[in-house]
């Protein structure tokens, strides 16, 4: 029996699917191409036909004292909580990992809630607590707050790297005399890297978006998110498209390079 | 491994343990005492004082904000859900193994886009001189008021929770047992019925989840009713932000934030039953 043939297989179907699967593909791309188009078009309020190309906005983006504290506010914030949002991560999904103990459910729960309890509500949460501890309106307070909602990430994908060791492979280096300690930096750590890289690119990525919990508890160290917030709710602008294109390469970049770590050469289950 | 709590064992558990619990229980858990402070002069003072759960829960626009927000988040998660499925059904059991690592790889993509960039996108294509009223000039339709309205919402709503919908069904229907799915057609079922009786049911768990996510996302949304919904109509996460922002009132903002999560615990307990139950079966 020709696959053509299968009873089971109708090509209207199949085609009428295919073309499902493209359109909900368009719709979901849709505003990402139109922002980058509207970047470059003359118009301040862009619609059919569109204006000229023009790089105003990026002129305009570029010349803005604002966009660059916003940027190096945004910059300063990834770096930290990358850092930070990584250590924690991997001391988490290695404790998960290795250790079965009494409460590990909880602490898996805790581990991997932040990201599910709306913005606003976080937003609202750290913004009382931490003025109550007199930190809130600093970049400190921002990385505080995103390194709570990026750890899990770390974790998840630092996990999943975890699960494709052999199992046998620590008991295995203390047998041949390797400290606790010795066996984390020649074998853990090691077979972990690309995951650990990963998770910094991934953690960075997902902090230079975050805007609603840095909004509530920034004060005047406004990430870049923030700024596009204030953007939006001053005059209507063209130059979010510019801000939009730029992070959004920016932070393709990181996941892509991610991609790459998890998937490449050095992140196969067994090295000779 | 079970074993003794050593030294070494806890350099790695307790860093996210101390975090999570200092930074995310805490503040979630202040929320509850922040509920009972008085504000006086512009200043949150500590205090016991229940009126401001009786100010947020005997007034009338709390109560509208709160339908009007479940009812939004229920149809958003609901046409995402219906909408993702034949999209996710596709990926996962017609497309070659390679597209479908495409497809998937391609829906990661939108997490990492300013969703601010993309409802902005959204404004200038339903504004009333915008693309869409653009492209109906021509054909002498219009102009239609897209934009402020609830359909507007909807549309952020959709773009909020769709990739995440897609993706989620594309996890839960790739794990569905194929042998099902040819004993189903081997019996002669047909081709709705084996997707209804036979693929649904099998992939329920995950679909439930992937709702009751685009729920989540939807009800704490505050771009979307603000940006493409123009403020009306007023939804909680918009109150919370105007009564914190504007207003000074943090307790009263608490009182509407422990609501929010009081409702999201119910409806994702609620959920997951459903979704168990049904499996169980």
């Amino acid at each position: 029996m020709s696959p053509n043939r299968d009873p089971n297989r109708s090509a209207l179907i199949d085609t009428a699917l295919r073309v499902w699967i493209i359109l909900c593909f368009v719709f979901v791309f849709a505003p990402i191409a139109a922002s980058f188009v509207f970047s470059f078009n003359s118009d301040r309020f862009p619609t059919i036909p569109l204006g000229h190309f023009t790089t105003d906005w990026y002129r305009l983006v570029v010349a803005d004292p604002l966009v660059w504290s916003g940027l190096w506010n945004t910059l300063k914030v990834a770096g930290a909580v990358g850092v930070l949002a990584t250590v924690l991560g991997f001391g988490a999904a290695y404790t998960d990992h290795r250790h079965d103990f009494f409460g590990k459910q909880a602490y898996l729960a805790l581990a991997l809630l932040p990201p599910t309890i709306p913005a606003v509500i976080l937003g609202l949460a750290m913004l009382a607590y931490l003025s109550r501890l007199t930190l809130s309106g600093s970049a400190v307070s921002v990385i505080i707050a995103h390194v709570v909602i990026c750890a899990p990430f770390a974790m998840a994908l630092i996990r999943l790297r975890l699960s494709q060791m052999d199992a046998a492979l620590e008991p295995a280096a203390w047998n041949l005399g390797a400290t606790e300690w010795g066996a984390m930096r020649h074998v853990i750590l090691p077979f972990c890297a690309p995951a650990i890289l990963a998770a910094l690119f991934i953690t960075m990525a997902v902090s230079s978006d975050e805007f609603a919990v840095a909004w509530f508890v920034s004060g005047l160290n406004e990430t870049l998110p923030v700024k596009v917030l204030g953007f939006l709710q001053g005059q209507v602008s063209p130059r979010i498209n510019v801000i939009g294109s730029f992070v959004f390469v920016v932070s393709i970049g990181l996941v892509i390079a991610a991609q790459l770590l998890m998937a490449g050469r050095g992140a196969r289950p067994y090295e000779e | 491994m079970r074993n003794r709590p050593t030294a070494y064992g806890l350099t790695f558990a307790l860093p996210l343990l101390v975090w999570q619990v200092v930074f995310f229980v805490l503040p979630l858990a202040f929320l509850v005492a922040l509920s009972f402070f008085t504000v006086r002069n512009f200043r949150v003072l500590p205090d016991l004082n229940p009126g401001n759960w009786g100010v947020i829960l005997w007034r009338q626009v709390f109560w509208q904000a709160y339908g009007v927000t479940w009812l939004l988040s229920a149809t958003g998660s609901l046409i995402a859900s219906v909408l993702a499925f034949p999209c996710a059904f596709g990926i996962a059991l017609k497309l070659s193994a390679n597209s479908r690592r495409w497809a998937v790889f391609l829906m990661v993509i939108p997490f990492f886009t300013s969703y601010l960039v993309r409802a902005y996108a959204w404004q200038v294509f339903l504004s009333d001189t915008g693309i869409i009223n653009g492209l109906l000039a021509w054909t002498g339709l219009g102009p239609y008021a897209l934009l402020n309205t609830p359909g507007a919402i909807l549309v952020g709503y959709l773009t909020l929770s769709l990739p995440l919908v897609i993706l989620l069904q594309v996890f839960s229907l790739t794990y569905v047992d194929r042998s099902l799915i040819e004993a189903a057609h081997n019996l002669r079922a047909g081709r709705l019925r084996t997707v209804f009786e036979v693929i649904i049911p099998s992939a329920r768990v995950g679909l439930v989840i992937a709702a009751l996510f685009a729920f989540i996302l939807c009800f704490g949304d505050f771009v979307s009713p603000v940006y493409l919904g123009g403020g009306h109509p007023t939804t909680l996460s918009i109150l919370i932000t105007d009564t914190t922002k504007s207003g000074q009132q943090w307790p009263r903002a608490a009182v509407i934030a422990l609501m929010m999560i009081g409702t999201l615990l119910a409806t994702a307990f609620a959920a997951v039953h459903f979704a168990y139950r049904g499996a169980r079966r």
